[in-house]
């Protein structure tokens, strides 16, 4: 046993040689299952879109290397991809915390205060809309309508939806995922 | 077991006798089958309010106490009573829960299910009585709506075919392929009255007849489901309440323009509704609705489902085109138009969801009892989904031409906590805003335009005194100034000034010469833009420099806000009379601008403030006001700093 630890699960020997294998391996899969989705898709013409969405939810995000690696297999140029991912506010090229929190800025929930909850969010965690909490545990967005305005207003985490909610819910909301994380690591 | 593959009507009917006394029961027959139906509703609001845990907990619970033979629990679209649910209904009885709890489960089942009483506390409570409702047919919210596209949602499982099939469904997609000829159909069409539910108007029998007088093939079938306008739901809730009834028509519509292939273009924010839609289109397959050689013709037809990816553009018909084909979605001048040029250049029927779900009713009933309901020039009922400052938030349908008046105070319960209603917002970011005076105006597509905004979608915004109209202008500006695809200059950079100096008004520094401007510039973006989203994102803008004027020069020329919702426009007081000078305000504020002694009342330096609010939150008499500039002026005039929070203001904290 080395007597110098990090954090409190792992060794330093034992970072320097399990990762960068499971990083590998994870990768490997990932790449896998996207030539699989390409497959799928590419029997039928201007799938792009689709097989853009799938990749997002294999990788979490759209980096270049992806984009990439899908105009060469689709056929398409790189450009184009490129331009398809920028258009779409879905599409993001930047890695996301991994819980979402999405305030509606919806007409209703706009009306109803949503825009307080938002300030509160940003002041709660520190960052601003778009950006992603240190520990990249939370990512902070602003949604379009997602059409359950008889609940506004609303916030998503993940596929999560808190209706109703007011500034005073927000700190147990957090909490409640921060919780989470910590019984799961 | 493998289903039963449908050749023509006979198979139809007899599919339908096998569910219809369930379908039956569910719409108030009693007859007798000794079977109790619990429909749980699971659209997407009520699904955000745990209605799939009740779901479960039922069956759970039903299992324990050996009731699953006699009882059976069922998923079903919206009913549109959004802001009770979730909701749950009961057969026979059309017994109606609301805002039922995963815990309430247990007691619904002992007492209702065993012990054959009501739930008294789960039931309806009218507003104006107090009493409790437990029948729907009683409650005032469904009996004055006129529900004919919804008449499946809250009826039937949407995602069980044969559910759709007993109330009728794809018998009238077997008599037109079987015994119909297009042009009879186009033709009943037509004389309905029928126009495009997606905003414009269109008559949707001249599309079908552009699209089918078109002498290249193949051709195309598109279902615009991309609902963008915030506050919109209506075509959300069709497509998860009853997804087969837009299947069914644009297959009908295929047979008459004569295409074979059908693209629903959804927006990637609804999954419940892509989920519904995948499991209709499964099973039409299975059951031989869609695919090769319909009821044994040479018809064939299917249906391909296309997600969006965020943005608000691709509800433009020519944009949704680009993005079906997976591009980015930008616009294109009109001609060539979509029945001539559409997806892959040929010929392309597109119609919105709630239209192509009016098609199989109006061909069951006739273009005459169609046109029954409506005005003049706008024939049958329209949905709209009320939201914003109203007591009953949800999905309701009406004949056209029912006045704004019926829509609020009577369906909708008026405004909540008793604030005066100030106006409403139609159409989206490409509507306007109707201000309390026309309340009493017949809705329809001219109507709404002659006072400056349009049907849209059916999305309607309800906004009492504590909304601020320049505040909503800004906001919806926001909204088009960042969904604008950049495409065309006027839209791209005028929405950009607009926005800029709709903040500078908001903000405190505008000047009287900017409500000029805007107007200009909002008449320039509208004439020059490409397309529908420019030429209509200066509405919100010219319909409340129009009706609510004096709210912009209070903001310009007096630097108050009157809703009170304009931050820098507003400052906190303390009221002398209720501050017990405890202090913890002072400890609140970042900023450093509250200062106090010991007994003394503390006060808030307007200078140093930031209004972020935080020492009202932390106050706990309630000491601290939010007011308008002007006030304060004023009081600093005659050098007193506090106790100028007017009645309103108080009430808006």
């Amino acid at each position: 046993m080395p007597d110098y630890v990090i954090g409190e699960h792992e060794n330093i020997t034992g970072i320097e040689k399990q990762i960068p294998d499971q990083i590998e391996d994870k990768k490997r899969k990932q790449y896998r299952d996207l030539d699989n989705v390409i497959e799928r898709y590419s029997k039928k013409p201007g799938q792009l879109i689709g097989i853009l969405h799938k990749a997002q939810d294999i990788f979490g995000y759209l980096p270049e290397e992806v984009q990439t690696y899908i105009a060469d297999k689709t056929g398409t140029p790189v450009s184009e991809v490129n331009g398809v991912v920028t258009f779409y506010s879905l599409f993001s090229t930047e890695p996301k915390g991994k819980y979402k929190l999405k305030v509606c800025l919806g007409t209703a929930c706009y009306v109803k205060g949503a825009q307080e909850i938002m300030d509160a969010l940003k002041e709660h965690l520190k960052i601003d809309e778009g950006g992603t909490t240190r520990d990249k545990l939370f990512t902070l967005e602003s949604t379009r309508c997602i059409g359950s305005c008889g609940l506004a207003p609303i916030l998503l985490a993940n596929e999560d939806v808190y209706g109703e909610i007011t500034v005073k819910d927000i700190k147990k909301i957090i909490r409640n995922y921060q919780k989470g994380e910590k019984i799961e690591s | 077991m493998k289903k039963l593959r449908v050749e023509n009507i006979e198979d139809l009917e007899a599919l339908k006798e096998k569910h219809y006394p369930l379908i039956k029961q569910r719409l108030g027959h009693r007859n007798g089958l000794g079977l109790t139906q619990i429909m749980v509703c699971a659209g997407s609001s009520c699904i955000s309010s745990e209605s799939q845990a009740i779901l479960q907990e039922l069956e759970r619970e039903l299992d324990k106490r050996g009731l699953k033979e006699n009882v059976r629990v069922l998923k079903t679209g919206c009913l549109g009573f959004c802001q009770h649910g979730p909701i749950i209904m009961v057969h026979p009885g059309e017994i109606f829960y609301c805002r039922v709890k995963p815990e309430d489960v247990k007691e619904l089942v002992q007492i209702h299910l065993l012990e054959g009483r009501l739930v008294e506390r789960l039931l309806y409570q009218d507003d104006l009585t107090g009493k409790r409702i437990p029948s729907i047919n009683d409650i005032h919210f469904f009996k004055a709506q006129e529900r004919v596209v919804l008449q499946n949602c809250g009826v039937i499982n949407p995602e069980d075919i044969e559910e759709y099939i007993a109330r009728d469904g794809y018998f009238t997609l077997a008599d037109v392929v079987l015994n119909k000829r297009p042009g009879e159909i186009i033709d009943i069409i037509s004389k309905s009255g029928l126009r495009g539910r997606g905003g414009a108007g269109f008559p949707t029998g001249k599309k079908w007849e552009m699209t089918a007088s078109q002498n290249v093939t193949p051709k195309y079938v598109v279902c615009n489901a991309d609902e963008g306008d915030p506050g919109a739901f209506m075509d959300r809730s069709i497509l998860e309440g009853d997804p087969h009834s837009v299947l069914e028509a644009m297959a009908i519509a295929a047979y008459c323009i004569g295409a074979n292939q059908g693209y629903i273009y959804v927006r990637a924010e609804y999954p419940v509704a892509v989920e519904r839609l995948e499991i209709a289109i499964e099973q039409a397959r299975e059951t031989g609705l869609l695919g090769k050689g319909l009821f044994g013709t040479l018809f064939d037809f299917d249906i391909e489902l296309r997600l969006g990816a965020g943005a608000f553009v691709c509800g433009e018909e020519t944009a949704l085109l680009h993005s079906i084909m997976g591009a980015r979605g930008e616009p294109r001048p009109r001609p060539p138009y979509p029945a001539q040029e559409g997806v892959w250049g040929k010929p392309t029927l597109i119609n919105n969801v709630e239209t192509y779900a009016n098609i199989p009713i109006i061909l069951r009933r006739g273009w005459e009892w169609y046109q029954g309901f409506g005005t003049a020039s706008s024939k049958g009922t329209k949905v709209f989904s009320l939201a914003g400052k109203i007591k009953n938030t949800g999905l309701i349908e009406v004949p056209m031409g029912t006045s704004l008046r019926t829509i609020i105070f009577d369906i909708g319960g008026g405004i909540p906590g008793g604030k005066r209603l100030k106006a409403v917002q139609t159409g989206g970011p490409s509507g306007g805003c109707i201000p309390e005076k026309f309340i009493d105006r017949p809705i329809d597509y001219e109507s709404l335009k002659e006072i400056g905004s349009i049907m849209g979608s059916g999305g309607m915004i309800v906004m009492s005194e504590d909304n601020c109209m320049v505040d909503l202008a800004r906001f919806y500006l926001e909204f088009t100034q960042d969904e604008s695809c950049g495409r065309c200059t006027p839209c791209r950079v005028g929405t950009k000034r607009l926005l800029e100096i709709l903040k500078r008004i908001t903000e405190g520094h505008g000047e009287m010469e900017d409500l000029d401007l805007l107007e200009r510039l909002s008449q320039d973006i509208r004439d020059a833009s490409l397309c529908g989203l420019g030429q209509t994102a200066p509405n919100p803008v010219l319909s409340t420099l129009s009706y609510f004027k004096e709210e912009y020069i209070a903001h310009v020329r007096y630097k108050t806000c009157w809703a009170g919702v304009c931050k820098a426009l507003l400052d906190y007081q303390v009221d002398e009379e209720k501050c017990i000078a405890c202090g913890l305000c002072a400890k609140a504020c970042a900023a450093g601008a509250i200062s106090g002694a010991p007994k003394q009342p503390y006060r808030i330096d307007p200078e140093k403030c930031v209004k972020c609010a935080a020492c009202v939150a932390r106050c706990p008499k309630n000491a601290i006001l939010k007011g308008s500039r002007k006030e304060t002026t004023v009081n600093e005039n005659a050098g007193i700093f506090t106790g100028a929070g007017s009645q309103e203001s108080r009430a808006t904290l």
